[in-house]
Order: structure tokens, then sequence, then C-alpha cells
């Protein structure tokens, strides 16, 4: 039993649901975002599958891109997360809710 | 070399301008002095080109300022010729005596700098027009003779009478204006320029007699929204509500001698359209008739002068119609030094009777009011056509001239002596009324003679009342061949046989005295006589002719107003405003709904459409 593709492509897949289950349930701004890092790397593992399968470089060197851009989101949000947290003492994104039109 | 002519507008018009800004610094008399002093200077100016003229010296001149609108031909140009020269002489002159009047008239006035600064304007304006050598600037100077016309009118804006006197007068001569406007396009569509000079000489090859006639009709209905003819004159007696020295400017120097002005300098193309010709007197004498039958019975001393300023502008038209241009002209002049001179003499009268302007509660004021009472005679004979006062030789001129051409014009001639028959019965009328018989005055009135500056233009005026006759008598036509150079090229009424004058000259006076003794016995009673009877009662109510126009044209026009302003702008316009947005405020407040501010279905929001993204992608690239 090789290791093909398409079993990446299943992981990646799987990651991808476990991370949008989390950001869609999961009240807690912290938990969410973790999830959303999971989403992000569900879609690397794909770049790098797809790169390593048809031959190009393309695939790895966005993912390595998305990586970065990942690190600088991290530490944005973050930031944003524990400002929102002293203010508050709470991480609840559903009390956040002061843009409501 | 007349280069500094451009002095003789911009004195005046400076004059407006420093009295409008600095007039309340300048202070009560001394505004009113440099107003006048200006205008005397921009008289002074023009008197030695004039003297040019009048010794044969001076050639026409056309004096080129600046480049206005080069592509029409219309240039910032003023062609200096006798006519423009007289005009000029006219406008200037008795315009000045009224400021000087003014200068004691007014003077208790709040607002008598802005007075003097409008009075300038009116003389700046007036000067534009005259001096223009194209209809385009001309133009310009026409529609700020209705702006000044209508500021001064309406100057006690305060009465309500008189700013519906001034809004009256500007729409009027708006319609005139009309006329004056397609006659300019009409003319530029022909000519391919505006240019005097061009455009005459050109005009007998170039026009044909239909469109000479178009020109000529059009620029005749703007001459009689100016010159107040039939039917447009209903302005003139509203503009009464102004003050008297504004109305003696707007009668006799300005503003009503603007149209017959025009007239006369588009005398060329006046000759290429005998149609026209034949209209303008038939207008010009029916003006003349309806006006001196209305001047018959008002009580009001100002409305009396009032209707025979249009009645004697229906004369000018006349004159002009028939093509005698220099005795239309001439009739301009002389009715321009008796009639300022009637109504400074009446602003006299109603200055001393403490603002009362009933007739019928005057008399007996030629003891208290020597000077006004002996000028005011005068122009009372001259404008009556008394031998051998002024009037007497203006208008004999031309019923003469409408008499020489036969025809048809013999009605015509007879109208005009008719008039001449009513003219001398109002103006006795109005005459032994102010100042004969008994003093019928209310109590507290002490009327006593009028400060110098004011008796003193009237003496000047009288003089030339008296005197101006005489340059153009029929054994000397002075005059006549004075303006010859502006009439060059028309072909001008045959020369009259001087017997004939003479017959014609005997039978006006002797139709004058009639009227004078007529109306004197009537009127020097001790009692006024009753004026009672249909026709009395009709005349008073100037033939309801301003009723009809009320009824014909202001209702329709006023219900058509109130529908687009309640239902065409409060329904429609509004309507489709508000409904705009409306619409717009509840689709966003719908759509605000969407914002919840709950990040979770925002993000799920992200997914569903992804997912159908997707799905939709799939679809088109052929997986299913």
């Amino acid at each position: 039993m090789t290791l093909t593709i398409t079993w990446f492509l299943f992981l990646a897949a799987g990651l991808f649901s476990i991370g949008l289950a989390g950001v869609l349930i999961r009240r807690n701004a912290l938990v969410m975002f973790m999830s959303i890092e999971l989403m992000l790397n569900a879609a690397n593992l794909t770049f790098v599958a797809v790169s390593k399968e048809l031959g190009l470089i393309e695939g790895q060197v966005t993912a390595l891109f998305v990586m970065v851009v990942a690190a600088t989101e991290v530490t944005i949000g973050l930031a944003i997360i524990v400002a929102v947290f002293r203010t508050r003492s709470s991480a609840n994104v559903d009390e956040l809710a002061e843009l409501k039109g | 070399m007349v280069d500094f002519l451009w002095l003789v507008i911009a004195f005046p018009l400076a004059g407006a301008v420093v009295n409008l800004i600095f007039g309340r610094r300048i202070g009560q008399p001394a505004s009113g002095w440099l107003a006048f002093g200006l205008v005397a200077v921009s008289w002074a100016i023009a008197v030695p080109p004039t003297i040019g003229f009048i010794t044969g010296g001076a050639q026409t001149e056309t004096i080129f300022l600046f480049a206005w609108i080069p592509l029409v031909g219309a240039d910032a140009a003023l062609l200096w010729d006798p006519l423009s020269a007289l005009m000029t002489m006219i406008v200037t002159g008795v315009g000045a005596l009224i400021h000087l009047y003014s200068i004691g008239y007014m003077n208790r006035d709040e607002r008598y700098p802005r007075y003097f600064a409008f009075l300038n304007l009116f003389i700046a304006s007036m000067m534009i027009l005259v001096l223009a050598a194209n209809y385009a600037m001309m133009f310009i100077g026409w529609e700020l003779v209705g702006l000044s016309s209508y500021l001064l009118i309406s100057f006690w804006f305060t009465k309500p009478a008189a700013a519906a006197a001034g809004k009256k007068a500007f729409i009027v001569n708006r319609i005139g204006d009309w006329g004056y406007l397609v006659a300019l396009m009409v003319i530029f569509a022909t000519f391919g320029t505006f240019d005097f000079n061009t455009i005459f000489s050109t005009a007998p090859g170039v026009l044909t007699a239909g469109t000479a006639t178009a020109i000529t009709l059009l620029l005749f209905v703007g001459a009689a929204g100016k010159s107040a003819q039939l039917p447009l004159y209903i302005w003139l007696p509203d503009a009464m509500e102004g003050p008297t020295p504004v109305s003696a400017l707007i009668h006799a120097a300005t503003m009503v001698t603007a149209g017959v002005f025009m007239i006369a300098r588009s005398a060329v193309l006046f000759e290429l359209a005998p149609v026209s010709g034949v209209v303008v007197a038939v207008v010009g004498a029916m003006t003349a008739l309806v006006a001196a039958l209305i001047a018959l019975s008002q009580t009001d001393i100002k409305k009396v002068l009032a209707y025979s300023t249009i009645s004697q502008l229906g004369y000018m038209v006349l004159g002009i119609g028939v093509g005698a241009y220099a005795a239309g002209v001439f009739h301009l002049t002389t009715h321009a030094f008796f009639k300022a001179l009637l109504f400074l003499g009446a602003g006299s009268v109603i200055h001393a009777m403490a603002g009362e302007q009933d007739m019928r509660k005057m008399g007996g004021l030629r003891k208290k009011m020597p000077i006004t009472f002996l000028t005011m005679g005068v122009a009372w004979l001259a404008i009556s056509g008394v031998f051998p006062f002024s009037g007497f030789w203006s208008k004999d001129e031309i019923l003469a001239e409408t008499f020489a051409r036969g025809g048809g014009y013999y009605v015509l001639w007879a109208v005009g002596l008719f008039v001449a028959l009513l003219t001398a019965f109002y103006m006795t009328r109005l005459f032994v009324m102010t100042f004969l018989g008994a003093p019928r005055w209310d109590d507290g009135v002490h009327p006593h003679e009028s400060p110098r500056t004011m008796t003193i233009p009237l003496i000047v005026l009288g003089f030339f009342t008296v005197s101006a006759g005489i340059v153009n008598t029929p054994v000397r036509l002075a005059f006549k061949h004075f303006l010859e150079p502006s009439f060059e090229g028309v072909v001008h009424a045959k020369s009259l046989d001087l017997g004939l004058l003479a017959i014609l000259g005997t039978i006006a006076l002797i139709v004058a005295v009639i009227g004078i003794v007529w109306s004197w016995r009537k009127y020097s009673g001790a009692e006024l006589p009753a004026e009672d009877g249909r026709w009395w009662e009709r005349s008073r109510a100037a033939f309801g002719v301003d009723e009809f126009f009320g009824r014909s044209l202001v209702a329709p026009g006023a219900r058509a107003s109130r529908w687009v302003a309640d239902t065409m702008d409060l329904k429609v316009i509004d309507g489709a405003a508000h409904g705009i947005g409306g619409g717009v405020r509840r689709v966003s407040e719908g759509l605000a709904k969407l914002q919840t501010g709950q990040v979770r279905s925002y993000a799920g929001g992200v997914a569903v459409a992804g997912t159908i993204l997707i799905f939709v992608f799939l679809y088109v690239g052929g997986a299913f």
C-alpha cells in the first residue's frame, strides 16, 4: 500500500473540516484562532502535496508564504484577543457584538 | 477725434460704484452732489464734439475700445454721430438737472446715497445704449436700462405698490426684450455680424423684404416695451410709484426714449420694410389716442403726466413710422425738456403739498409757488402745442409729414390732430386744477415754494421748453440738417410746401386753442365740475386694459404657477426625491439586519458560500 496523493488530500480535507467546525461551533476566541490555524495548515498540506505530485515548485513556495502570513496573523490576532480579554475578562466572541446593524 | 468719449459712460458708472460702496461714509448731501457732478462732467465732455457736428466740422466716427466678442463682430466700440450726440446731450443734460433736483427732493430719505447710485447707473446704462456701435452692445445697455428702472421704480420697496410696479415694469419690458433678442438672432443669421456700419451699408443689397419686415417688426416689439406703446404701455402708469424725479428721468431723458432711439438708429432697416412702417405708424397713432383718452379723467397729477407721456411717445413713434425720423427725434428732444419740466414741477407741487397727489385737493397754488407756477405754465403751453413754444414745432412737423404721405395717412393725421385737442384739454385741466381757482387743500397743509436746488432745474428746463423749437422751424430746418449724417441713405419724406405747412400749423394751433379754452371754461369755476357718465367712468378705469391683462394673462399665469408649486413641485418632484430616499433607507434597514455582530454567523456565511462556490466551479469545470 503506497502513499498516494489521495491520502494527503483526504487528510487535508479532514483537517480543514475539523478547523471549520471549530470556528463555527466554539465560542472561545482562542480556540477559534487555533481552528483557523488548522484550516490554514490543511491548505498548506494540499499545496505541498499537489506540488510534489505535479513536480512544480510554486505550491511549496505558496505554502511558505502562507506560513509567514499565518505567523503575522497570529501575533496581531493574539494581541487583539489579549486586549479584549483585559477589558472584559472573557474571550467569548458571542459577547463581542457591538457592530450589530 | 473723440477718443475720450468712453469717459461719458465711465463717469456716471464710477459714481454708481462709489456711491454704492462708500455712499454712507460720504454722507447726505455730498453723495448727491458727487452724483450730480459726475453726470454734469459727462455732459461737459460731450459738448465740444457735439458743437463740432453743429458747425459741420466733425465727422461720424467709430471709436474702438477693446475686442469683446470679435467672432460675431461685437466689439466694445462707440458710434459717435449726430444722433448719438443729440441723445448724449439729452440724457446727460436733462439727467444732470434731475440729479440736481433730487438733491433737494430726496433730502429726508434714509437711502439717499443708494438712490443716487441707481440714478448714476441709469445714466451710464443709457449712455451705453446710445453710444453702442453694434446691436450686441446696445443690448447690454438695453438690459441695464431695464434693471435700473426696476431698481428705481421700486426704490421705496417697503410699499407693496412700489415693489409690484417695479416687477411689472421689469416683466413687461422682458416681453419687449424678447422681441429685440429674436431680432438680434435674425440679424446675425442674415448679416453674420452685429456691427451697425456693416449692417447698414450692406442691408439694401442683402436684405429681402420678408426678412427686413421680420427684423423690424421684432425690433418694434422691443421698442414698444421700452417706449410704452400699445399694448405694452401698461407698466408706465404704475411706474409712478417711484420717486417723482425718477418718473421725470424715465419719462423724459432715459428709458422711454430708448425705443424711439433704437428705431431711429435702425432707420435703414425700417426703410426696407414698408409694411413695418405702416404697423409702427398705426400703433403709434393708436397709442397716442388711447393714452390721451385715459389722461382726460385721471385725478392723480402724476397719472395724468404718465398717460400724457405715453400719448406723446405715440406721436414720436407715429413720426418714425411715416419715415420722418428727424421729426420723431425732434419731438423726442422737445418732449424731453417739457416733460422733465412737468414732472419736476409736479414733484415740486407734491413736495409742497406734503405728499398729496390728488389734483382735487390742490388748486390756488399760483401765489404760493410762483416759480413752479410759471415754469409749469410754459411746459403746459408747450405740450398743448401753442405757438411758438417747442411742442408746437415738433408735434406739428410730425403731423405735417404724416399728412404729406397722403392716402390712408390722412386718417392717422386726423387721429393725431384729435389727440392734440385732447392733449390741450387734459393739460389745461391739470394746470387749472393745480394752480388756479380756490384752494381745496386738506387741513394742515401749508404749501411753500421749493428750495433752490429744485427750482433751478425748473428754470433751465423752462428756458429750453420755450426756445428748443426754433432750431427746427419749417423756415430753418437746422435740426434736420444736423441729424442728416445719421440718416444717410434713408429716403426722407419729401420736403413740404411752406404754404401747406402754414395751413396745417394753423389748423393744429386752432385745435389746441379750442382744447385749452374749452377745458379752461369747464374747470376754472368755483366748483370742480362733476365728471360722471359712462365715458368718464371708462376713462378713469383706463378702459380696463390692466384688468383685461390681469384676467387673461396674469391670473392664468398665477394659476399655472400655483399648480407647478403645489402639484408639480410638492407632489411630483418632492415625491420622487422623498420616494428614492425613503426606498433606499428601507432597503438598507433590511440589509442592516444581516449584520448581527456575531462573528460565528459571518463565518458560517463564508463557509456556506464557499461550499456553494466549490460546487459551482466543479459544475462549470464539468465534474458532473
